[in-house]
């Protein structure tokens, strides 16, 4: 039987590692990517708390992290085309017009 | 032997998800984020949640990503250029404070109590159902809506003139 830690470990760096690409990365649809991993580290945190607990709650909340991914990536690859159409170009710091 | 496959499905999940950010071209990433999101599934089969992992499969590796790799190739992208010059004085300062946060975290997450209770079959379909259908309703519901809005989103915003 493996201890709970360590899934929760191998969620925490994958969590890490979607922050750190977030925060390195420049084009828009690496951004999103690392958006998805954040997203799977939380997931694979409900799953074990939940197995862990023999509780079903945390796999039902995985369903609406799913329903909101995938929203998500529709809605921000809509933005994404727009984006592109408009620019030419996918890097977020060609994107300024809002900084001061 | 199940220790061996955590082991085997957690170093592909992590070695993957490294190779997303490492990867120049945005696509090789997305294809990189599949067989992390395969290997994630493993491991939700080791903790006894089948139809998560059968669902994360079909959803996110299929759909999800289906669409990712879709835009991607419409886009025709070229490879991604390096334009993290103005940030590059921040990774003395990013990398140790990433990697306090990885010991925060650990450090919290290392402490769990392991909880023994009887090792019920709770991630079967039938009581994800009952459980999705009876508790759940209204939050259930509430994505119907939520899922609406994107999909009108979505069309709004990919339409040529806005």
């Amino acid at each position: 039987m493996i201890p709970i830690s360590w899934y929760l470990v191998v969620g925490a760096v994958l969590f890490l590692i979607g922050v750190l690409g977030f925060f390195v990365k420049r084009n828009i649809i690496a951004l999103l990517l690392s958006v998805e991993i954040m997203l799977n580290a939380v997931n694979l945190t409900f799953v074990a708390f939940s197995s862990q607990h023999a509780q079903i709650s945390g796999q039902i909340f995985v369903f609406f992290v799913l329903v909101v991914a995938a929203a998500e990536a529709a809605v921000g690859l809509a933005l994404v085309i727009a984006m592109f159409r408009n620019r030419e170009s996918l890097n977020v710091d060609r994107s300024n017009l809002l900084k001061w | 032997m199940i220790q061996a496959l955590f082991f085997l499905f957690a170093a592909v999940a992590v070695g993957a998800a490294i190779n997303v950010l490492v990867q120049k071209h945005v696509l090789y990433s997305a294809l990189s984020l599949i067989v992390m999101l395969t290997a994630m599934s493993g491991l939700f089969i080791l903790l006894r949640a089948d139809f998560l992992a059968v669902i994360q499969v079909i959803v996110y590796a299929g759909a999800i990503m289906v669409l990712f790799t879709f835009v991607i190739m419409l886009l025709n992208l070229p490879a991604d250029e390096d334009g993290a010059d103005r940030l590059r004085w921040l990774k003395f300062i990013g990398i140790p404070l990433g990697l306090f946060l990885l010991f925060l975290i650990i450090a919290t997450v290392w402490n769990v109590k392991p909880v023994r209770t009887t090792a019920a079959m709770i991630g079967s379909p039938q009581a994800i159902g009952k459980s999705l259908f009876s508790d759940y309703l209204l939050p259930f519901e509430a994505t119907s809506l939520l899922i609406l809005i994107a999909l009108v989103g979505a069309v709004v915003f990919a339409k040529k003139d806005l």
